[in-house]
């Protein structure tokens, strides 16, 4: 099975920094270089380099873009100046996820759909089938996931880093969630820079073309190495986004969970004006109440929840974790999972199931670590 | 990588320790695994007293992304258990042939060291992997 692993345009960057490799997504990625532990902490304390080319990339462009996003995402598009960027999710009819995905307003009618690297297939074909659904005409369809590299780098002293290698940018004016094309970094053009990340901290992503990406990938170890910039690997990212609360698609969401299950109610504007998928089914959800919802907890007893692991109340399972870890930054065991309703209060207990013994947690406030954008 | 074997313990291929003094063995992970694993954040040990077959497992290790489960290397009774990993789980990367030891196990039939990995056959088996 391993040898069908897609390769990014940074391998040999990877295997140069000494990463140990791990099949992600049909991706042979970077789970940890030094180690998770201590990458975790140079991002939160310094910065940390991260390889995220395996996501996908969907340009749209033309007078009728914008329907078509309307159609297929939950937030409202329509919204977006040009450079702003939109974290958004994209459902079925009956309200289950699809995927989240952020959308970058390029231009007028242009625009990006930035898009996890599992689901690029599916997510491809499902847009495909929703613009054949829908009749639209005026508008082009690219999926430019194979030929576009991107690097993230992230942390309090990313500014600080990036603020040499790209002139032409007054960082201070670029905020949380807006975007630049054409920013030359390092001497080198990249397609998008924009202040976006999923750590928590604030930082960067660059996108570029791939073959362009080892020359990025080394400009910026050597603009920050001095002030504590290391390559970080999957490992990291997620005990970062993880900690922040940021959900990843195939644990906190799925295509059983609705964004409203999510906790993501936040990004489904019903009232946007124009029926998008999934839209009935969220509104009769959301109309009648919900049964189950994600809650992050924190373990009393020894142990460590996993994804995957029960979730019992009174010697019944009553929900499921998503996400569980020790956390690094906070030196707890702690976990994101769903459980019913009725006993999702702060403060709550439930046990977790770990290797067939109950282990009480008990439900606290999240996120666990609180996000340091720049606003 | 780091892939330290001392010469005079007994080794297993999932990567397990066993010194033995006299009819007493501790137990541990070797510094392959430890270094395999990364940050050891948990470790989950056996009662005391608890007896054990050659083979089965006695507990787990995780770090911050894996769960791995424990086998002894022989059969025999669990003495003692490093409580010290409660709470400096981390030990087991520092140290883990000293400080990290995990169990120490009364052998019921020392004739199953004969049976282990010695140094330079646990060191070729790394290399295989």
């Amino acid at each position: 099975m391993e040898e069908n692993l897609k390769r990014t345009p940074l391998y040999e960057m990877h295997l140069k920094y000494g990463a140990r490799m791990v099949p992600f997504g049909g991706w042979d990625m970077p789970v940890q270089y030094t180690g998770v532990m201590e990458e975790h902490r140079a991002v939160r304390e310094a910065a940390g380099l991260f390889d995220v080319s395996h996501m996908g990339e969907f340009e749209l462009k033309g007078p009728q873009a914008l329907e078509l996003i309307q159609l297929v995402s939950v937030n409202n598009a329509a919204k977006l100046e040009i450079g702003q960027v939109q974290y958004s999710l994209m459902c079925y009819e009956n309200g289950t996820i699809v995927d989240d995905i952020l959308v970058y307003r390029l231009g007028e009618n242009h625009y990006w759909l930035v898009v996890n690297a599992g689901n690029i297939d599916k997510d491809w074909d499902w847009v495909n089938y929703c613009l054949n659904r829908s009749g639209l005409k005026n508008l082009e369809l690219k999926n430019l996931s194979p030929e576009v590299g991107q690097i993230a780098i992230q942390g309090p002293l990313a500014r600080q880093i990036m603020k040499d290698l790209v002139p032409n940018v007054v960082l201070d004016e670029l905020k949380f969630y807006w975007a630049k094309t054409g920013v030359t970094v390092a001497g080198i053009k990249s397609l998008v820079f924009s202040r976006t990340g999923y750590t928590g901290e604030d930082g960067f992503e660059i996108y570029c073309k791939k073959e362009d990406a080892v020359a990025l990938w080394e400009a910026l170890m050597e603009a920050g190495e001095d002030l504590g910039l290391v390559p970080a690997g999957l490992g990291a990212r997620d005990t970062l986004r993880f900690e922040a609360k940021l959900p990843l698609y195939g644990h906190e969401i799925n295509d059983n969970l609705t964004p409203l299950e999510a906790g993501l109610g936040f990004f489904v504007k019903l009232k946007k004006g124009t029926d998008f998928i999934g839209k009935a089914a969220l509104e009769a959800q959301k109309e009648k109440g919900l049964e189950r919802k994600l809650v992050g907890f924190e373990m009393i007893e020894r142990g460590i929840a996993r994804g995957g692991y029960e979730i019992a109340k009174d010697g019944t399972v009553v929900g499921f974790v998503t996400t569980g870890s020790f956390s690094p930054t906070l030196q707890k065991n702690i976990g994101l999972g769903y459980v019913p309703v009725a006993i999702s209060d702060l403060g709550a207990e439930f046990d977790v199931i770990i290797r067939g013994k109950a282990v009480k947690a008990k439900i606290v406030e999240t996120p666990f670590y609180q996000p340091r954008y720049y606003r | 990588m780091s892939n330290n074997v001392p010469a005079g313990l007994r080794y297993t291929k999932e990567h397990e320790w066993i010194k033995v003094e006299g009819n007493v063995g501790y137990v541990g992970i070797t510094d392959f695994a430890q270094h395999h694993l990364g940050d050891v954040v948990f470790v989950e040990v056996p009662a005391v007293g608890r007896v054990l077959k050659a083979h089965e497992q006695f507990g787990v290790v995780e770090s911050v992304k894996t769960v791995s489960d424990l086998y002894t290397p022989v059969s025999g009774k669990v003495v003692e258990v490093n409580t010290e990993l409660e709470s400096a789980p981390e030990t087991v990367n520092a140290s883990p042939y000293d400080n990290g030891w995990i169990i120490k196990i009364e052998l019921s039939n020392p004739a199953e060291v004969d049976a282990l990995l010695d140094a330079a056959a646990y060191d070729a088996h790394t290399k295989e992997a």
